[in-house]
């Protein structure tokens, strides 16, 4: 039996109930996703994008699913301690799906701003939900003929490459999800702090946790957000994450990912951002520790002069396993792209690094840049990478570039003599090195905090969440 | 302070010192001379502990203690300093930090407590006027986008933070201009003492008329053939190694 087998049991099985447990916006889409999973399955090796990490066995176990809404008994308000302190954010926690209604004393957002769970948003607010919830997806999903490349033949459109596969965990996403996040910035709206969410994974058993999150920035709204997974038990999770970012005409998004769990987590997320004219969005994820983690990003560029910052840093000791998938399609002309994932991998780890860039017929003045590099500290460390750029405009700028090495011998020499210790100038090589994608953060106390927390990574001081008493 | 016997030293199995004799006193300044391949980077690298070369004979002792036991941040916290032939670029690492790094883990060793960020920054300021080296270098990363001449003299501000005993100065000359080669040297000056120590090591008696050896040796071809006192730099820079060679030819064959 294959590992989507059980899931599509137990979608049968629990129908009945995941509509009872929610709102009809994020039920009408779960048939149709159960119609393509059931179609396309989970990928197997074979699958060129997910050949770097293995779904089948990530999903094969039988893990438990909180269907019928029990709420665990922590408050993470009174656990948690923030990570990113000096810094004043709007603060909010989804325990494994479920959003935290409950407000940290300073966190009110205002300006009509919305940050909630996302089922009760679909209630609240059933017609701006469902403008936006799945349909970042389905578009990112549909090919568009006229702009592909490819080829007529016979008079029908053969693309190139299949660019708009459903992705399989996506579906199971949407068939199986019961709430998540919802932020909503109107017109024009600026929120002053950085809204910091804390997605705490806990559980007594092996579970599967769904979660799903809408960001939706209208016209002209700027805003920051900072995501931090942090595991609080020391059970096997399997989390799924869809995210769908919305950045309006003008809009400007910084959004920041930190994944801080533990070596049973299993992460698969994946963010689709579509992107308007002249909007702005900076992508930047640091997977500090983790388990197994697969990270798809793919964000359309459909309006002109729209620029996208595309960041990561990876750091993997032991076994654990870093893979970051991402598609950057130019759709529109005049966008600009930048992109660079950096990785230190120690021990027996394995990173691995899918970055193409598209750059569609229509897509003139083009501005994309691609960069990996990545550093294996021991001889037992893979990293696997593969930078693409599919150009089919001819008027664009464009370049890659992917490099694999080894600390630099020399320059440990150099410091060696004078007087750093060995592993302290490794420490040091390796600090500057991730230091690259940190040094993007714009949010000052946030990149200083993530120095400091790379540093104590380095050292060996930080395998859980340093900021929770539950640990 | 410093006494090698004997030294052989080889790199991938292949036989370059072939034993050396060299005794270095508190306060004596000995310049190494000799012509590209006769092993002079070799025995700095050696001094040094540099993991490439091997020392398959002899002995090195560096005030009283056994210097080939010890590892080479061990050595440095010992007073050894190299000035680097090719000062290392290092992306990322601040010279700030990397300063710090350094000082404070000899102060470790020394069984001081660290600086304060202060206290540090307060020293490097100082220490930076020596060899008139731009605010805006240290604060950049080590080495990077340096030119020739700024490397040369961040090395010796790296000499002047650290407070060696013993400095070696290997072909710290090369690529400098005759104005950062006075700042070079006029730095490394200010920070002898009578009880400091140095090798230099050059190709040129240019740098000698700054930094006055004590003796003058000659390297050729793993040993050491001649020593003799500064005139012996001048008569180098007349006449050349050949001279040497033939000398050294004609005591082979008695």
């Amino acid at each position: 039996m294959k590992s989507e087998q059980q899931y599509i049991e137990l979608f049968q099985q629990c129908r009945q109930l995941l509509s009872s447990q929610s709102d009809v916006v994020l039920d009408a889409l779960r048939d149709e996703a159960f119609r393509i999973f059931k179609r396309i399955g989970l990928p197997d090796k074979k699958a060129e994008r997910y050949k770097y990490t293995d779904v089948q066995e990530a999903f094969s176990p039988n893990y438990g699913l909180n269907l019928n809404r029990l709420q665990f008994r922590i408050n993470p308000y009174d656990v948690f301690k923030c990570n990113v302190p000096n810094m004043s954010t709007l603060l909010y926690f989804i325990v494994n799906d479920a959003f935290h209604s409950k407000e940290y004393p300073n966190a009110k957002p205002s300006g009509g701003i919305i940050i909630s769970s996302l089922n009760e948003a679909a209630h609240l607010y059933p017609d701006l939900v469902s403008k936006y919830y799945g349909q970042i997806v389905r578009k990112a999903e549909t090919p568009s003929i006229n702009s592909e490349g490819g080829q007529i033949i016979d008079g029908e459109f053969v693309p190139l490459r299949k660019n708009n596969e459903p992705d399989a965990i996506t579906a199971l996403n949407t068939m199986l999800v019961q709430d998540g996040l919802f932020i909503y910035v109107p017109k024009n709206t600026v929120s002053d702090k950085a809204i910091q969410v804390v997605n705490v994974l806990t559980s007594t058993v092996d579970l599967l946790v769904n979660r799903r999150v809408l960001v939706v920035l209208e016209e002209g709204a700027k805003a920051k957000l900072l995501f931090c997974d942090e595991s609080m038990s020391d059970v096997n999770m399997l989390a799924t994450q869809v995210m769908e970012v919305y950045a309006g005409p003008s809009s400007e998004l910084e959004l920041y990912e930190l994944e801080e769990t533990n070596m049973k987590n299993k992460r698969f997320s994946n963010l689709y951002v579509q992107q308007h004219d002249k909007s702005k969005v900076t992508l930047n994820s640091i997977s500090l520790h983790n388990g197994l983690t697969r990270n798809m990003t793919y964000v359309s560029l459909e309006g002109e002069e729209s620029v996208i910052n595309l960041y990561g840093g990876v750091i993997a000791d032991k076994e654990q396993h870093v893979d970051n998938h991402t598609l950057v399609d130019h759709k529109v002309p005049k966008c600009v792209s930048n992109e660079l994932f950096k990785y230190v991998l120690d021990d027996n780890s394995v990173g691995a690094f899918a970055g193409r860039i598209l750059v569609r017929n229509d897509a003139q003045k083009t501005e994309s840049q691609e960069t990996n590099a990545n550093l294996c500290v021991t001889k037992t460390a893979h990293m696997f990478t593969q930078p693409m750029l599919e150009i089919y405009a001819d008027d664009v700028k464009c370049n890659h570039g992917a490099t694999v090495g080894q600390l630099n011998e020399a320059a440990l020499f150099y410091m060696r003599q004078r007087g750093i210790s060995l592993d302290e100038a490794k420490l040091l090589l390796k600090f500057a090195f991730v230091g690259e994608v940190i040094d993007k953060v714009d949010l000052e106390p946030l990149r200083d905090r993530l120095h400091y927390l790379v540093e104590k990574r380095f050292r060996g001081e930080l395998n859980k969440c340093s900021g929770c008493r539950l640990c | 302070m410093l006494e090698i016997k004997n030294l052989h030293a080889s790199i991938n199995g292949k036989e370059i010192l072939k034993g050396i004799n060299l005794t270095i006193n508190d306060g004596e300044i000995h310049a190494l001379m000799g012509q590209n391949g006769a092993g002079k980077s070799t025995l700095s690298n050696v001094l040094v502990g540099h993991p490439a070369y091997e020392v398959t004979q002899g002995s090195i002792t560096f005030n009283g203690k056994d210097l080939l036991a010890l590892k080479p941040e061990e050595r440095s916290h010992e007073g050894i300093f190299m000035s680097f032939q090719a000062p290392v670029e290092i992306p990322g690492v601040s010279m700030v930090n990397f300063m710090r790094a350094a000082v404070n883990a000899k102060r470790k060793y020394l069984g001081k407590e660290p600086l304060t960020a202060g206290e540090f920054l307060k020293i490097m300021r100082e220490k930076r006027k020596i060899v008139e080296l731009d605010s805006k270098l240290s604060n950049r990363s080590v080495n990077e986008g340096f030119s020739g001449g700024e490397k040369k003299r961040n090395e010796i501000f790296q000499m002047a933070m650290l407070e060696p005993t013993f400095a070696i100065l290997d072909e710290t000359d090369s690529g400098l201009d005759v104005d950062a080669l006075r700042i070079v040297a006029d730095g490394f000056n200010k920070l002898k003492t009578e009880k400091t120590s140095a090798l230099v090591i050059t190709h040129y008696q240019r740098l000698l008329d700054y930094i006055k050896p004590d003796f003058v040796h000659v390297l050729l071809d793993g040993n050491i053939v001649k020593t003799g006192g500064p005139e012996l730099a001048l008569e180098i820079e007349d006449r050349g190694f050949d001279w040497i060679k033939a000398e050294r030819a004609v005591k082979n064959e008695e």
